[in-house]
C-alpha cells in the first residue's frame, strides 16, 4: 500500500543535494538503500546536503540509512562537509543514537578473520589442547575403573546393565541389518570375478576372514558411535548445561562413578557382544549367495571354519574391547565439555559422534599395524 | 562456619572474584547481593568445592576445602544441601526419587523409612501429594521447592542458596522466603542466599554481603545496609539506574558484557 519512498539528487559545483520524501521505514529504506547509495557514490561531490524536510516517518532503520549516507567516503572527508537538514524534531534522536551506534568494529573482534598461519596455529593448538583433556581424561576414566573392579559393589550395576540393555540389545536390530546387508553385497560383488576363475566357493574364505578380522567389528563400532556415544553425549550436556551434574557433585556423588563409569563399563561389555553377532549374521549374508549360486549350506561352512582361525577371531574381538572404551569414553567426555547454551547440547552431539569415528578409524589401523608385526 | 580467605576466581581474562575475604556465621542467614555478573554464582561454587579457585581458600569447620583430598571434601559435602538457580531436579525421576535419591545413595535405610522422611520433607515445602508427578509437570516455584526439599533430606548443616526467588511471582517468592527462614530458625540450618531481591533480602537476612563485580563492596545487618552511606549500596537497594554504578559503561564493558552472554 505505503509508497516507497522518493529521492531526488541534484549536482551543483562539489554540492550534492538528495532529497528523500516519504517513509523511511524498514521497507522503504530497503527499496531505496541501493539506489541512492549508487547515486550519491556516482556524483562524486565531497559535499553532500541530504534534506529530510518531505520526510513524513523515519524509524531506527532510517536514521541507520541517513548515517549510512553521511559516511560515505567521497574522498574521505565526507565526515565534515555533509549535512543533514529540515529533519523533524522528533526524529532527531534516532539520528543522534544512529550516528553513536555507527563504526564500531569491535564485535567482530573476536571473529576477525585470522590470516591461515595464524588460524592453522591455532587449530593446531586447540588440537593438541583438545588430545590433552581427552588423554587425562581417558586416563582418570581407567584409574577409577581400576579402582572400582577393586571394590565392585561400588559398581552401580543397575544402571550398568540398563545402559547396556539400551547400548547393547536395542542395537541388534540394526547392528544385525547392517552387517547382513555387508556380507550379502560382499560376497555378491566378489562372486562375480571369482566365478571367472570357478572360485566362487572361495567368497566363503574372503567373506569370512574379512567380517571376522574388520568389518564385524567396524561396523559394530560404527554403529556404535552413531547409536550410543552421541546419546552418552546428550544424556550428559543436557545434565550439565541442567545443573544436574553440580548437583549430583554437591550432593557428596562422584559424577564420574555416577554416569561415566557404568556407561563406559557397560559400553566395554556389550561391543564384543555386539561384534560377535555381527560376525554371524555378516557370514550368514555371504551365505545367501552362496546357497544362490548351488552350493550346500554345508561347502561354504566347512571352508568358512577351516580358513578362520581362532587368532583372527580373538584379534577382532580384542579390538572391541577398545573400540568399546573409546565410544563410551567420547560420548561422556563431549557431554561433559558441552557449555551453557541450548545449542550447545546438539555440538557436544555431533562431536561426539565425529571424535569417535575418528578415532575408531585411527586405532584400528594402529591394530592393523600391531597384529601384522605380531603376525597374527 | 565458613570462612572466605583471599579468593581469587579468573575465567580467562574476566576476574570474577578479586581477592575475597568473608565469614558465614554458624546459623545465620547471609545474603550475598548484587546485580547480575557480579560473581555470585561463582562464588558459591567455590564455596561448595564444585570449582577450584587461582588462589585463597575456604575454611568449613576448619578445614580448607580447597586443599582437601577428594574424600574429606565429599566428606564435608553430605552437610552441605544446595539449591540451584534452575532446581537441577533429575528430570528422569519422579519427584519421589529426586529427592529420595541421596538417602539411597547415601544410606541403607529401609524403603518405608524412605517413604516417610521423603513425604516429611514434602510436607514442609508444601508439596505433599506431588510424589509421583515428573519435574516438567511442576511449575517454577514448585519445582525451586522440590529442589528444596531435595536439599535438606539429609538434613544438612548448611544451604546454599542460588537466586532462590528469580523469576518468581510475589506469592512464590513469599513462600519460599518464609521457608528459608524456617528452616533457619526450627532447624538452625545456616543459609548462604545469593539474590538480587532487595526486598526478599532484607527479610531474610541476619548479615548482607554486596558483591561489585568480585569485589565486596559493603557488608553489615539488613539496618547498617540500610542506612549505608556509601553511594553504590545506595544505588543499588533503591535501584537507580543513574549513580557511581554506571549504566553505560564504556565501550569495552559494553563489549565485553555483549561477549559473555
Ligand atoms: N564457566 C565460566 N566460564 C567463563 N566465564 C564465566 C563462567 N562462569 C562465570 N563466568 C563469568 O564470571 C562472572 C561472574 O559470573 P556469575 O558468578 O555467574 O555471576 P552472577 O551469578 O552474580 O550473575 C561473569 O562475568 C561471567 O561471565
Ligand atoms: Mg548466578
Amino acid at each position: 500500500m505505503s509508497q516507497p519512498p522518493q529521492f531526488t539528487i541534484t549536482t551543483a559545483t562539489n554540492i550534492t543535494t538528495l532529497c528523500l520524501s516519504g517513509r523511511l521505514d524498514t521497507k522503504g529504506v530497503a527499496a531505496v538503500w541501493q539506489r541512492v547509495t549508487i547515486a550519491v557514490g556516482r556524483a562524486k561531490s565531497p559535499t553532500l546536503i541530504i534534506n529530510l524536510g518531505e520526510v513524513d516517518y523515519m524509524d531506527m532503520a532510517g536514521a541507520a540509512f541517513i548515517s549510512h549516507l553521511k559516511n560515505l567516503d567521497h574522498n574521505g572527508t565526507a565526515k565534515e562537509r555533509s549535512q543533514v537538514n529540515g529533519l523533524k524534531s522528533a526524529y532527531t534522536p534516532l539520528l543522534v543514537l544512529a550516528e553513536k551506534t555507527d563504526i564500531k568494529p569491535a564485535i567482530t573482534n573476536h571473529l576477525s578473520p585470522h590470516s591461515f598461519v595464524e588460524q592453522t596455529g591455532k587449530n593446531v593448538a586447540d588440537f593438541l589442547y583438545d588430545a590433552k583433556t581427552f588423554i587425562s581424561f581417558i586416563g582418570e576414566l581407567i584409574f577409577a575403573m581400576v579402582s572400582s573392579l577393586k571394590a565392585p559393589k561400588n559398581i552401580r550395576w543397575g544402571e550398568t546393565f540398563l545402559m547396556a540393555e539400551r547400548a547393547g540389545v536395542d542395537a541388534l536390530p540394526i547392528v544385525g541389518l547392517i552387517s547382513f546387508i555387508v556380507g550379502l553385497v560382499m560376497a555378491f560383488q566378489a562372486a562375480i570375478p571369482m566365478k571367472m576363475f570357478g572360485a566362487e566357493l572361495y567368497v566363503a574364505n574372503l567373506i569370512g576372514i574379512a567380517t571376522v578380522r574388520e568389518l564385524g567389528p567396524l561396523m559394530t563400532a560404527i554403529v556404535l558411535a552413531g547409536r550410543s556415544a552421541s546419546a552418552f553425549a546428550a544424556e550428559i550436556g543436557t545434565m550439565k548445561i541442567n545443573e544436574e551434574i553440580d548437583a549430583l557433585t554437591v550432593m557428596g556423588m562422584d559424577p564420574v562413578k555416577f554416569l561415566i563409569l557404568p556407561r563406559v563399563i557397560a559400553l566395554t561389555m556389550v561391543t564384543p557382544l555386539l561384534t560377535i553377532f555381527a560376525n554371524l549374521v555378516g557370514i550368514l549374508g555371504g551365505a545367501v549367495v552362496i546357497l544362490s549360486l548351488g552350493y550346500p549350506l554345508v561347502a561354504y561352512y566347512n571352508q568358512v571354519v577351516n580358513f578362520v582361525t581362532w587368532q583372527d577371531f580373538t584379534g577382532g574381538i580384542i579390538k572391541c574391547f577398545v573400540f568399546g572404551v573409546l565410544i563410551a569414553a567420547t560420548g561422556c567426555i563431549r557431554g561433559y565439555q558441552t557449555q551453557m547454551g541450548s545449542s550447545a547440547v546438539g555440538q557436544s552431539t555431533t562431536r561426539a559422534v565425529v571424535s569417535s569415528i575418528v578415532l575408531i578409524a585411527v586405532f584400528d589401523g594402529i591394530f592393523s599395524i600391531m597384529y601384522y608385526y605380531m603376525g597374527v | 562456619m565458613i570462612r572466605v580467605e583471599n579468593l581469587v576466581k579468573k575465567y580467562g581474562n574476566i576476574v570474577a572474584l578479586n581477592n575475597l575475604n568473608c565469614r558465614f556465621e554458624e546459623e545465620k542467614i547471609t545474603v550475598i547481593l548484587g546485580g547480575s555478573g557480579s560473581g555470585k554464582s561463582t562464588l558459591l561454587r567455590q564455596m561448595t568445592g564444585l570449582e577450584r579457585p587461582d588462589r585463597g581458600s575456604v575454611y568449613f569447620d576448619g578445614m580448607d576445602l580447597i586443599s582437601a583430598n577428594k574424600k574429606n571434601l565429599y566428606q564435608k559435602r553430605k552437610k552441605m544441601g544446595m539449591l540451584f538457580q534452575g532446581s537441577a531436579l533429575f528430570n528422569y525421576l519422579n519427584i519421589f526419587e529426586n529427592i529420595a535419591f541421596p538417602l539411597r545413595e547415601h544410606t541403607k535405610i529401609a524403603e518405608n523409612v524412605i517413604k516417610t522422611i521423603v513425604t516429611m520433607k514434602l510436607e514442609m515445602v508444601g508439596l505433599r501429594g506431588t510424589e509421583n508427578l515428573m519435574p516438567a509437570q511442576l511449575s517454577g516455584g514448585m519445582t525451586k521447592r522440590v529442589g528444596l526439599a531435595r536439599a535438606i533430606v539429609m538434613d544438612p548443616k548448611i544451604i546454599f542458596y542460588d537466586e532462590p526467588t528469580s523469576g518468581l511471582d510475589p506469592i512464590s517468592t513469599g513462600v519460599i522466603d518464609k521457608l528459608i527462614k524456617d528452616l533457619n530458625t526450627k532447624l538452625n540450618i545456616t543459609s548462604v542466599v545469593v539474590s538480587h531481591d532487595i526486598e526478599s533480602c532484607f527479610r531474610i537476612a541476619d548479615k548482607i554481603i554486596i558483591l561489585f563485580y568480585g569485589d565486596i563492596i559493603a557488608e553489615g545487618t539488613v539496618d547498617e545496609i540500610k542506612n549505608s552511606e556509601d553511594l553504590r549500596v545506595k544505588q543499588f537497594i533503591n535501584g537507580e539506574p543513574e549513580g557511581p554504578i554506571p549504566f553505560t559503561r564504556t565501550d569495552k564493558d559494553y563489549l565485553d558484557e555483549l561477549l559473555m552472554e
